[in-house]
């Protein structure tokens, strides 16, 4: 069942591989947590989560599973053989307790009925008691350590607040495909730095080459890196059409998040779609414009440029000489943006519409196709595979 | 399997650790893994090492990384400038490289006599490769391996590779009944009063929004021994008079200008709409 669950894990999109699976195996073998709810869900967190971005997709999926499960510790068991059985109950029994056992029978007795106790109460239990071991039916509820009862069932109170652990969904605001909120802005703004720390031209690095020399026994060797210093130059256009509005919070934390990353960063406005021109502040838009022409000019092929609009729009405004809803354009806004990707090839499109709507305005399609599909979504994990595909690793 | 004979860490007299930390904290030790502990600044990630440590009895090595950390420095460094110095000076030494050879943490959680807790503070610090370079000196370690606890910052994005041999957990921001715990481990013997007054305020503080600092649990501590210190009465934290007006020393809790702006221009606010 632990497979199945697993299985659930990997199709919600939780980067789990065998190497965790097994982790999980070998720490319920070695016995861990001991098997109440509350730790078995701890202990598999602890495991098979790595990122807290993630914890609240695995709550889910943990809830969902196991949601009315109440038989999963006897599931459980049942995949665990007697010996591990065994060294639990080693573990919980003194010395003492151990000899006072003898008199019953001995360990080893007492561990085979055990383990057919539980093969019987688990059919029992289909039959409608909701805890394994209840009252104190069996030779080991007298010592206190009977793994059905005490360990399985301890009480309904802490079982019920176990449940709540993870549907409470404490985590929720530190998933990834949440839209970009103040916290998870400063987890993107990390993601640009990473990009920017890049650089590929060569410098002297003073002190390695002091230290070679040293090592040299003072025979100069000289020894180069790459420069740290940030590379990176961005164009960002940022559409202030009227159905921007709704995202503008968005935008403007982003835009602040690139502000603070990026020496080389330029940007503009625009709306809707890409015409002649474009503008640099957003009040003067109507006199102060800039020819498209001259930014190709003046920016070289090695910007980056990183699009933010929702684009949704009329068809024509993009495919359509004339289509503008500011002005007659002469020429269609396509004819434009491939223009500007052939300038710029390497640019991305974020999208602040959530991905899920995309296939219901036609236009976000045909911006797609004209993107080359580098479309993506305005959240951290967008945002991070926008990154990526700037980089040139394409996913 | 080494279950039995390990012992379990249960939090400290001087650390409230919850159900959920204390899982994955023995899981780490039993099974052997590096144990990533991420959180908000202040929720206790160093010392949980500290804690770990002193809960077991076992002698703690923190290794503190710098943005110019190098894996294999955990090992040993070569000091040559050293080296060429005293080659120039015709020092005898010279000849001997062991002279030169400076040992690293992880060379000294190896030379051990015990097992010890291997602290790697802030790993995200480091150049964006650290951590794979790391993983590859840890797995060598194959005999002999420290409890090692990792704390980041999320800084930087950890390598998949790296992620997989871990552990993780992330140190919730205690609720209050877990905070007032804690408040009692550091001052035992509180005004139950004093406590939850300041407890509320502290809560309310948090939710303030648009913090750029939220005050977290290292800054209720030392706020809490302010007031003892300075004998604060219980009343002047009543929270009819929070809304219009500042807690006292609330210094120890906003670290941020702009954030003690943003407090008093949000109390001022209130004080206008109550009159």
């Amino acid at each position: 069942m632990l497979v199945d669950f697993y299985q659930h894990l990997k199709s919600a999109r939780l980067p789990v591989s065998v190497t965790e699976y097994l982790a999980l195996m070998e720490a319920l073998h070695s016995g861990v947590a001991d098997y109440s709810v509350d730790n078995f869900y701890y202990l598999a967190r602890a495991i098979l989560v790595k990122d807290e971005r993630h914890l609240d997709r695995f709550d889910r999926v943990f809830g969902a599973y196991f949601k009315g499960q109440t038989e999963l510790f006897d599931k459980l068991l049942g995949e665990i053989p007697e010996e591990w059985l065994r060294r639990q109950a080693e573990l919980l029994l003194s010395d003492e307790e151990k000899k006072r056992m003898e008199s019953l029978g001995g360990f080893d007795e007492l561990m085979r009925t055990l383990a057919e106790r539980m093969r019987e109460q688990r059919e029992r239990h289909q039959g409608g008691s909701k805890w394994i071991g209840t009252a104190g039916r069996s030779p080991f509820g007298a010592y206190g350590y009977n793994p059905e009862g005490v360990r399985i069932g301890q009480d309904a109170g802490r079982q019920g607040r176990a449940v709540k652990v993870w549907d409470r969904r404490e985590f929720r605001d530190l998933d990834d495909n949440v839209q970009i909120g103040t916290r998870n802005l400063q987890v993107a703004l990390r993601k640009l730095r990473r990009f920017a720390r890049e650089g590929a031209r060569e410098e002297l690095d003073l002190d390695a080459t002091i230290e070679h020399t040293a090592r040299n026994a003072g025979w100069l060797d000289l020894r180069m890196v790459p420069e740290r210093h940030n590379a990176v130059k961005v164009l960002l256009f940022i559409d202030v059409g009227g159905s921007m509005y709704p995202f503008v919070q968005t935008c403007e934390r982003l835009f602040t998040a690139a502000r603070s990353e990026f020496k080389h960063l330029e940007h503009y406005y625009f709306h809707n779609f890409f015409y002649d021109f474009v503008w640099r502040d957003n009040r003067r838009r109507h006199d102060d414009t800039i020819p498209v022409f001259e930014l190709m000019h003046t920016y070289g092929s090695d910007y980056k440029v990183i699009v933010v609009g929702d684009a949704s729009m009329s068809p024509y405004e993009i495919s359509v000489a004339g289509g503008s809803v500011e002005y007659f354009n002469e020429e269609a806004g396509e004819v434009w943006a491939r223009r500007m990707l052939e300038t710029w090839p390497n640019a991305v499109w974020l999208n602040p519409v959530s991905r899920e709507a995309w296939d219901y305005t036609q236009s976000i399609a045909m911006v797609r196709e004209i993107m080359e599909g580098r479309m993506f979504e305005l959240t951290v994990s967008g945002l991070e595979s926008a990154i990526d595909s700037l980089k040139g690793r394409r996913q | 399997m080494t279950a039995t004979t390990q012992s379990r860490f249960q939090g400290t007299d001087r650390y409230i650790a919850t159900a959920d930390l204390m899982a994955a904290v023995n899981a780490a030790i039993v099974l052997e893994r590096p144990l990533l502990v991420k959180g908000e600044p202040g929720t206790g990630k160093t010392q949980l090492a500290e804690e770990i440590a002193s809960a077991l009895d076992k002698p703690l090595i923190q290794w503190h990384i710098k943005s110019t950390t190098r894996a294999s420095q955990g090992l040993y460094e070569y000091d040559a400038v050293a080296r060429l110095r005293d080659s120039q000076l015709g020092d005898d030494k010279v000849h001997d490289i062991s002279n030169y050879i400076v040992p690293g943490k992880l060379w000294e959680a190896f030379d051990s006599e015990v097992q010890p807790v291997l602290l790697i503070d802030e790993i995200d610090k480091a150049d964006i490769e650290f951590p794979n370079d790391l993983l590859l000196e840890l797995d060598r370690m194959e005999f002999h391996r420290p409890i090692i606890v990792i704390t980041s910052n999320n800084e930087k994005e950890l390598p998949d590779a790296f992620l997989r041999r871990c552990f993780f957990h992330y140190i919730q921001f205690p609720d209050k009944d877990t905070m007032e715990r804690i408040v009692e481990v550091h001052f035992p013997g509180l005004k139950k009063q004093l406590l939850k007054s300041a407890l509320e305020v502290f809560f309310d503080v948090r939710e303030v929004p648009g913090l750029k600092k939220k005050p977290s649990t290292s800054e209720v501590i030392d706020w809490i021994k302010l007031l003892v210190a300075e004998d604060i009465p219980p009343d002047a934290l009543k929270s009819d008079n929070l809304r219009s007006s500042i807690p006292p020393l609330y210094g120890a809790l906003l670290k941020n200008e702009q954030d003690v702006h943003l407090f008093e221009r949000l109390v001022f606010l209130n004080r206008r709409n109550a009159r």
